[in-house]
Parts: structure tokens; C-alpha cells; sequence
């Protein structure tokens, strides 16, 4: 008889937890839009908020909403892009796909340090002792916190200094805002010529920190057939635009700070 | 006066991590940042609370007349777990903001030892119906207390230069080893 009382009462709780829940699932259901599951399935899910939403529910909502543009995942892929389009039934303006460059050049061999650190290995802790190790004001010290930061594996420390893999980055734009020193940047995916240093310092500032540094010599500035790169304080910068990957620039350059693939020549645009 | 006490015991001294060691799954799964943490303790809190209300009332209205109190546990597990279920729908639905706060701890706390160990305690321990309220608010808050505090060691911890081998999970249980033996200097308290 005891068991059957406890099969009873266990059975029982059980049956009225069931309907209780069942009327509750009726009581309290809310309507789900069935666009924000679409697109919420077509987005990416890393949940990095590279798009300014909390995450990849918030943006699936904005979407579908209206409120956020079809291709506002700096993350997904064109196809991705296509295919929340398709369910939001407009199409997809393709922009112009970027990737995050580290503009520094600086590795351990080239750029000389200005005394020994040895603290936490954090660029953030490094920079908050007389700006860094690395005698150039503008470098990447390499402690790795775009590495640590970065979703999607693409960083990595290559002889002291950070190297994004431009086929990994998704332009999420995490490890621009994480660097202390602020000299990652966006670049154009299909630009392959790009100045890789930040110092905005006179020539022989620069040379003294650094072999590989920008001196200002407005060598490539004078022998740029299509006017895309400028000296602009001390500094010189490629316009994207212009460039048509000539290489000009890339074999004149004295310290070689123009980083551009030569075999390449002539190919783009 | 007695039942400040209790709530200090069941807080400090007999703190559900470091003293009795129930909960600790969340306790180190969701104690990254603070701000989570503290998001899950006061889930817990909510959890917790309400548990051992309902699970006292079954027990000595359902069980305890019908002499069938050997059912306890999995009775209380059954009662828990519908309440977890029900409780986050009346939340999505009447209150969205507390949702979006509590709602992916929620469903973490359905089988979590600390609520049921909570609800079994007040039966243990032979509470009446505001001690064991209390004892649970207690208890609960214990649990919020531990999980920022580890938050907040962790968070400074991710800084340090560790040995290889101690990175992640290794040097999270030594230090919430420590943070026990800590603890362990209120047990002589006597209140």
C-alpha cells in the first residue's frame, strides 16, 4: 500500500507541475517573430558586438525591426548579408570589406627599447610605465592584448610585434579599441600597400628609435605616378583610392617601411 | 534577535560555497566578470528564496501528513524544477528588463545542489516557517557574497603572469581554496 501512496503523490505533483506549467506556457506565451529567428540562425553567433548591439539576439531583433541595416554584421560574410536580405526582403548593399592592420613595423631587431620591462606582460600595464618599452613613442609593444581580445584567432606576436592574418580578421574592430598604443587601423582588404609605421616624429627622431621607421623623406611622395601617397606631418600615408599597386613606392623607399607584396606588381586595379 | 543571528550564520560563517561547498558549479562557471556574477547571485537569491517557501509548504502540508517524508528529495528536485520553468515565463512575460538580467541564469539554477540542499536544510534543521525564510535569505546571499568576491579575485588574477600549468581552471580552484580557508576563520564565531 506504501508504494502505491508514493507513486500517487510523486505522480501526482508531477501531473499538476505538468498542467500548471502547460497553463502558465498558454497564459504568459509571447508572439516571437519568426524574421528574428531567421536572422538570428543567419548571423555569425560569436556574440562579439562588433555591430553596437549587446550581441547577435539584440542585432537578429534590430533587424528584423528595421531598425539595424541587413548587412550591419561587420562579422558575416556577403553571403550572410544575401541571405538575411532574402528573409528581410531587400537586398544587400555590399560595402567595401576592410580588415584591421597593425601600422607598426617595429620588430625586436629594428626598434630599440628604452629600458627592461618586466612587469605583467600587458600592453595596457607596459604602457603605463613611461609609455612603453620600446623607445618608439608610436609602437606596438607587443604584450599580445589584441591577441588575447581577438574572437577569431587572427593575431599573432611575430618576433615582438602583432601581425593580423587579413584572410581571419572580420574587421570587428576589437583590437583597435583594446591597443593602447592606437596603431592598428582599418584598411581596405584589397590594399597591399600600406605604410607600416605610426610615428609622426621628425626623421632623425625616428631613425634613432627605429631602423624601420618613417623618416618623412617624401621619397615616395615625389615618385607616386598617381599622386595616392602623401607626407603629411612626417608621416606617410597611401590613399587607398588611388593606389594601383605599382610598387614604385615599396622599391624607392630607403627604409623600407612600405610594406607591399612585390610579386604583385602591376596586377590590381 | 535570534533570527539575526541566524542570518549572519547562514551568510558568513556556514557560507553555502566555502563552508558546506554546494553550488560550486556556478560558482566558478560564472564568475569571469563581476557583473554576471553578481547577476547570478541575485537569481540565486530569487531561486532560493521562493524554493524553500513552496518546498516547506509541500512538505508539511503534502508529505509530513501522509508520513511519506522519505520522498523529500525527489519530490523537492520535481517542485524545483517547475518552479524554475514557471517562474521564468511569468518574468518574460510581466517583467522584460528583469528577464533579459536573470534569464540565462535562470535555467542554470534548475538542478543546482544549493537550492535543493537549502530547501532539505529548512527541514533538517527543523526551522519554523520565518526561520527558515530567513534562513534562506541567508544562505542565498552567502552565495552572492562568494561569487563576487571570487569575481572580483579572478579579475585581478587574469593579470598575473602564471605559469603555463596554472593558467584557467588549475589556479581558479587554488584560489577558491584559499578564499575557503579564509572563511574557515569565522567558524568560531559564536553568535
Amino acid at each position: 500500500m506504501v508504494i502505491v501512496k508514493a507513486v500517487a503523490v510523486t505522480g501526482g505533483i508531477g501531473a499538476v507541475c505538468g498542467v500548471l506549467l502547460a497553463i502558465a506556457a498558454k497564459l504568459f506565451h509571447i508572439d516571437v517573430d519568426q524574421k528574428i529567428i531567421d536572422v538570428r540562425n543567419a548571423l555569425p553567433g560569436a556574440n562579439c558586438g562588433a555591430c553596437g548591439y549587446a550581441g547577435c539576439d539584440a542585432m537578429a531583433e534590430a533587424i528584423a525591426a528595421g531598425k539595424a541595416p541587413v548587412n550591419g554584421c561587420p562579422v558575416a560574410n556577403a553571403q550572410a548579408h544575401e541571405k538575411i536580405a532574402e528573409i528581410m526582403g531587400t537586398t544587400a548593399e555590399e560595402g567595401e570589406k576592410k580588415v584591421a592592420h597593425v601600422l607598426c613595423l617595429g620588430c625586436d631587431s629594428l626598434a630599440s627599447k628604452k629600458h627592461e620591462y618586466r612587469g605583467v606582460k600587458d600592453c595596457k600595464a607596459a604602457a603605463a610605465v613611461q609609455g612603453g618599452d620600446k623607445s618608439c613613442d608610436k609602437g606596438c609593444l607587443g604584450y599580445g592584448n589584441c591577441v588575447a581580445v581577438c574572437d577569431f584567432d587572427a593575431i599573432d606576436i611575430v618576433d615582438g610585434i602583432a601581425v593580423i592574418d587579413k584572410e581571419k580578421c572580420t574587421a570587428c574592430g576589437k583590437c583597435i579599441e583594446e591597443c593602447p598604443k592606437a596603431v592598428i587601423e582599418f584598411v581596405p582588404y584589397k590594399n597591399n600597400v600600406i605604410v607600416g609605421c605610426s610615428n609622426r616624429d621628425f626623421g632623425k627622431a625616428v631613425k634613432d628609435v627605429c631602423k624601420i621607421g618613417c623618416i618623412g623623406c617624401k621619397i615616395c611622395e615625389k615618385n607616386c605616378p598617381y599622386d595616392a601617397i602623401h607626407v603629411t606631418n612626417n608621416l606617410a600615408k597611401v590613399d587607398y583610392d588611388k593606389c594601383t599597386h605599382c610598387m614604385i613606392c615599396v622599391e624607392k623607399c630607403p627604409t623600407k617601411v612600405i610594406e607591399g607584396d612585390l610579386t604583385i606588381k602591376d596586377q590590381a586595379v | 534577535m535570534e533570527l539575526v543571528s541566524l542570518f549572519i550564520t547562514s551568510f558568513i560563517v556556514n557560507n553555502i560555497i566555502f563552508m558546506q561547498f554546494l553550488g560550486t558549479c556556478p560558482f566558478l562557471g560564472v564568475s569571469k566578470q563581476i557583473d554576471t556574477a553578481a547577476g547570478m547571485g541575485i537569481a540565486v537569491i530569487f531561486v532560493i528564496t521562493l524554493a524553500s517557501v513552496i518546498t516547506y509548504i509541500i512538505h508539511y502540508a503534502i508529505l509530513v501528513s501522509l508520513g511519506l517524508e522519505y520522498l523529500q528529495t525527489i519530490v523537492f528536485i520535481l517542485i524545483i524544477a517547475a518552479l524554475v520553468q514557471f517562474v521564468e515565463m511569468f518574468l518574460k512575460k510581466s517583467a522584460p528588463g528583469l528577464y533579459q538580467a536573470l534569464g540565462i541564469f535562470l535555467p542554470l539554477i534548475t538542478t543546482n545542489c544549493a537550492v535543493l540542499g537549502v530547501a532539505i536544510n529548512n527541514i533538517i534543521y527543523e526551522y519554523t516557517f520565518v526561520e527558515s525564510l530567513v534562513y534562506s535569505v541567508g544562505i542565498s546571499s552567502g552565495f552572492l557574497l562568494a561569487i563576487v568576491l571570487f569575481a572580483g579575485v579572478r579579475d585581478k588574477v587574469d593579470y598575473a603572469d602564471l605559469p603555463e600549468s596554472l593558467k584557467g581552471s588549475a589556479i581558479s580552484l587554488i584560489t577558491a581554496g584559499l578564499m575557503s580557508v579564509a572563511f574557515l576563520g569565522f567558524s568560531g564565531l559564536q553568535l
